[in-house]
């Protein structure tokens, strides 16, 4: 059982909100929905349109593009952010490996989100150029 | 059937036990015993009517009932009008809702509502044990004997499957210091006895906006407050957000007139000299803030009544603490327990553009209720699945009266979809409505699925998805500025797809399909 008081408590544990204070961390709390996703489900679908942001509170997720598997995801890891950053649907499916417990923001609440709090832009920035330095040199 | 004097379902053994007597038990008691499916109803309430025995504080819903609509009373297309009626399959027992309202407002007071549940029970025939509280819940046995046992104040029912209709409205008290001293929202005292009060109002939801709206006219002042901005559901173009009949106090403080909302997080309340000092923590930061009033009333929301479920391993998530479920509403880790009614809510669906279905109110849980029986009906009690042929020429037609009228769809958008089975070999078959996730995860012959959708702009507009040889395409038609989508670009895309699966239909002569597919594969992560 989880109220918003713990959310927010869970939220400060997690790196991307590692900046802000309690009462910021409960103003996200509120602006977050809470979703449970049973093992198999598929909680982003690759070509289809309208998806959104999550953070992963508990479980674990597959990203996977056309039957493979790309990454696996975690507590604190989140999906989803560049289809919506980018208006277009993802590219891959995102599975639940077990039983998930995630956060869910919609596209345009991300924007709000993000430029509301800076910190967590910058960390998501920071979390980006990892992943692209990451790409380059499996590239490379 | 129960004699007047005789109260129905004694404790015993039955196939299956239905708790509740709220909106959404009637409607999948109904909605089973049409399909011949044998089950007991009890409820700890002496009468029929759940929530809206009590609720809305105020006596009026925030949902309407248009007794003057673009389509006649009792019709399909009719529901999309009326929110409140529950479903039936006979023309006398629909659309019960507007003959019993008395013409002042279209959205129906409270105890309007009570008696069109209430009528709807009676003259369908839905026999309820009242006074019949669930009080404990065991499991036994394995296998074909496996049994829930619902022990309740008249004794033990057992079943192998049941389905809980329990709401979500028992009061929510967070753990903030100070809180035990005011009332919640379920306890606020009549309007009149807060007369030139100062009033502090926790919670700015609807239930926070409701009251807010309703001592408007009799309070001094007035303070709402939580840590996130209040969402209007004008902006967030969904029932999400404060419902525009309680837009008034927003209205006020944006005026500068007496009433502040603010976003800030609630550290403790005291008593002081006659009244109440709640310390607020301001959501962008800095010094905490002492507001001083005469009366603090929590609305900080409901939980569900979930008992010992959770011990006995039905997982909950959330501020409600819903039970998780899986697309056909069954507890996604106790197989057997079913949920109908408002908890049906916790099943988000797919979101598209963060729009959640209506199942939280009535008009979005009625179909899935009947969704659902149709659903226990064919797994459990052997019930063949729906399947009506269509006439391959008439097909446009239908599938385009669906978009245009079909109410599951209109009020569950992009949740509960038309499917039609297109299967060469055995023909073009309605195959009834069903959640959508369950048509584009669990496989099944050719066919596709109609749904109305939105977009976070308030667009709305149709989208079929196909499914062939197990792949699935999206195509979205366009929107209309009359929400009209019979027009020729309609008849044309849907023409289009239809061909792909050799259904020629009356519009195969058609040039040039419009529709396509969305999202062009490419590398990356999503
Ligand atoms: C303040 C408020 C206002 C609302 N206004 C509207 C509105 O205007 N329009 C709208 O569509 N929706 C509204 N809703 C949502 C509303 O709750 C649902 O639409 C609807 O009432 C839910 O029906 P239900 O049958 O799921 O639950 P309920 O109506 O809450 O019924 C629950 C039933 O379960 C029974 N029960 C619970 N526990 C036990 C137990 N242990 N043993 C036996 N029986 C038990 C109760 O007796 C009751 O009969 C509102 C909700 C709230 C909280």
């Amino acid at each position: 059982m989880i109220q918003r008081a713990e959310v927010a408590d869970e939220l400060a544990g997690l790196s991307i909100f590692a900046d802000l204070g309690s009462a910021q961390l409960q103003g996200i709390a509120h602006i977050f929905e809470e979703q449970w996703y049973p093992a198999g489900e598929r909680i982003l679908r690759q070509d289809l349109s309208g998806s959104g942001f999550y953070l992963i509170l508990e479980g674990e997720v597959a990203v996977r593009q056309d039957g493979r598997d790309l990454a696996m995801l975690a507590r604190g890891d989140y999906f989803g952010e560049i289809s919506v950053l980018l208006g277009e649907p993802p590219v891959a499916d995102v599975v639940a490996l077990r039983p998930v417990r995630a956060l869910h923001l919609a596209a345009a609440q991300l924007q709000d989100v993000l430029l509301a709090y800076p910190t967590v832009m910058y960390r998501m920035l920071v979390e980006q150029t990892r992943r692209v330095r990451s790409a380059n040199r499996w590239r490379g | 059937m129960a004699g007047l004097s005789e109260r129905p379902f004694p404790p015993g053994d039955y196939p299956l036990v239905v708790v509740g007597s709220g909106p959404g038990a009637i409607q999948v008691s109904y909605s089973l015993a049409r399909l011949g499916v044998p089950h007991a109803v009890l409820s700890r309430d002496p009468v029929a009517g759940g929530m809206f025995r009590k609720f809305p504080f105020f006596q009026r819903l925030l949902s309407w009932t248009k007794p003057y609509a673009p389509a006649e009373q009792g019709s399909r297309a009719y529901e999309r009008y009326d929110w409140n009626s529950l479903l039936a399959d006979e023309p006398e027992h629909a659309a019960l809702m507007p003959g019993l309202m008395d013409g002042t407002s279209y959205f129906p007071s409270r105890p309007e509502m009570e008696r069109n549940l209430q009528t709807f029970a009676e003259r369908t025939g839905v026999a309820i044990r009242q006074d019949c509280r669930w009080e404990r819940t065991r499991l036994e046995g394995e296998g074909p004997d496996r049994r829930f046992v619902l022990e309740t104040s008249d004794g033990e029912y057992r079943a192998p499957l049941a389905i809980f209709a329990v709401g979500v409205a028992e009061p929510y008290v967070p753990p903030t210091p100070g809180i035990e001293l005011v009332p919640h929202y379920a306890d606020t005292r009549p309007a009149e006895t807060y007369a030139d009060k100062r009033i502090f109002i926790i919670g700015k939801q609807n239930s926070g906006f409701e009251l807010a709206s309703g001592l408007l006219p009799w309070a001094r002042g007035l303070v709402l407050a939580s840590p996130s901005p209040a969402k209007l559901s004008i902006v967030t173009r969904s029932l999400v957000g404060i419902r525009a009949r309680y837009v008034q106090p927003y209205e006020d403080y944006v005026l500068g007139g007496g009433v502040a909302v603010l976003e800030a997080a609630i550290e403790r309340i005291e008593r002081t000299e006659g009244g109440f000092r709640v310390t607020t923590r301001p959501s962008r930061g800095g010094d905490p803030v002492a507001v001083e009033v005469d009366e603090v009333i929590a609305a900080t929301g409901f939980v569900a009544p979930l008992l010992d479920l959770p011990e006995l391993g039905v997982a909950t998530f959330g501020h409600s603490r819903l039970p998780a479920q899986t697309a056909y509403w069954e507890s996604a880790t106790v197989p057997g327990i079913y949920f109908a009614g408002t908890l049906t809510q916790a099943v988000g669906g797919l979101k598209k553009h963060g729009l959640p279905p209506n199942s939280g109110a009535v008009q979005g849980s009625r179909y899935n209720a009947r969704v659902l029986a149709r659903h226990v009906a064919e797994t459990h009690f052997g019930v063949p699945p729906l399947r009506r042929p269509i006439d391959p020429a008439g097909l446009l037609a239908f599938a385009l009266d669906e978009l245009c009228r079909g109410p599951e769809l209109w009020h569950q958008r992009a949740y509960l979809a038309r499917v039609v089975e297109l299967e060469p070999a055995s023909g073009v078959a309605d195959a009834g409505v069903r959640p959508l996730t369950s048509f584009l995860d669990d496989g099944g012959p050719d066919a596709v699925a109609l749904t109305v959708e939105a977009d976070a702009a308030g667009a709305i507009y149709p989208v079929v998805y196909g499914r062939r040889d197990g792949t699935v395409t999206e195509h979205i038609l366009p929107a209309d500025d009359l929400l009209q989508f019979d027009r020729q670009e309609h008849r044309r895309a849907l023409a289009g797809i239809l061909r792909e699966f050799g259904v020629a239909s009356d519009e195969a002569s058609v040039p040039a399909a419009t529709a396509q597919r969305v999202g062009t594969p490419a590398a990356g992560p999503p």
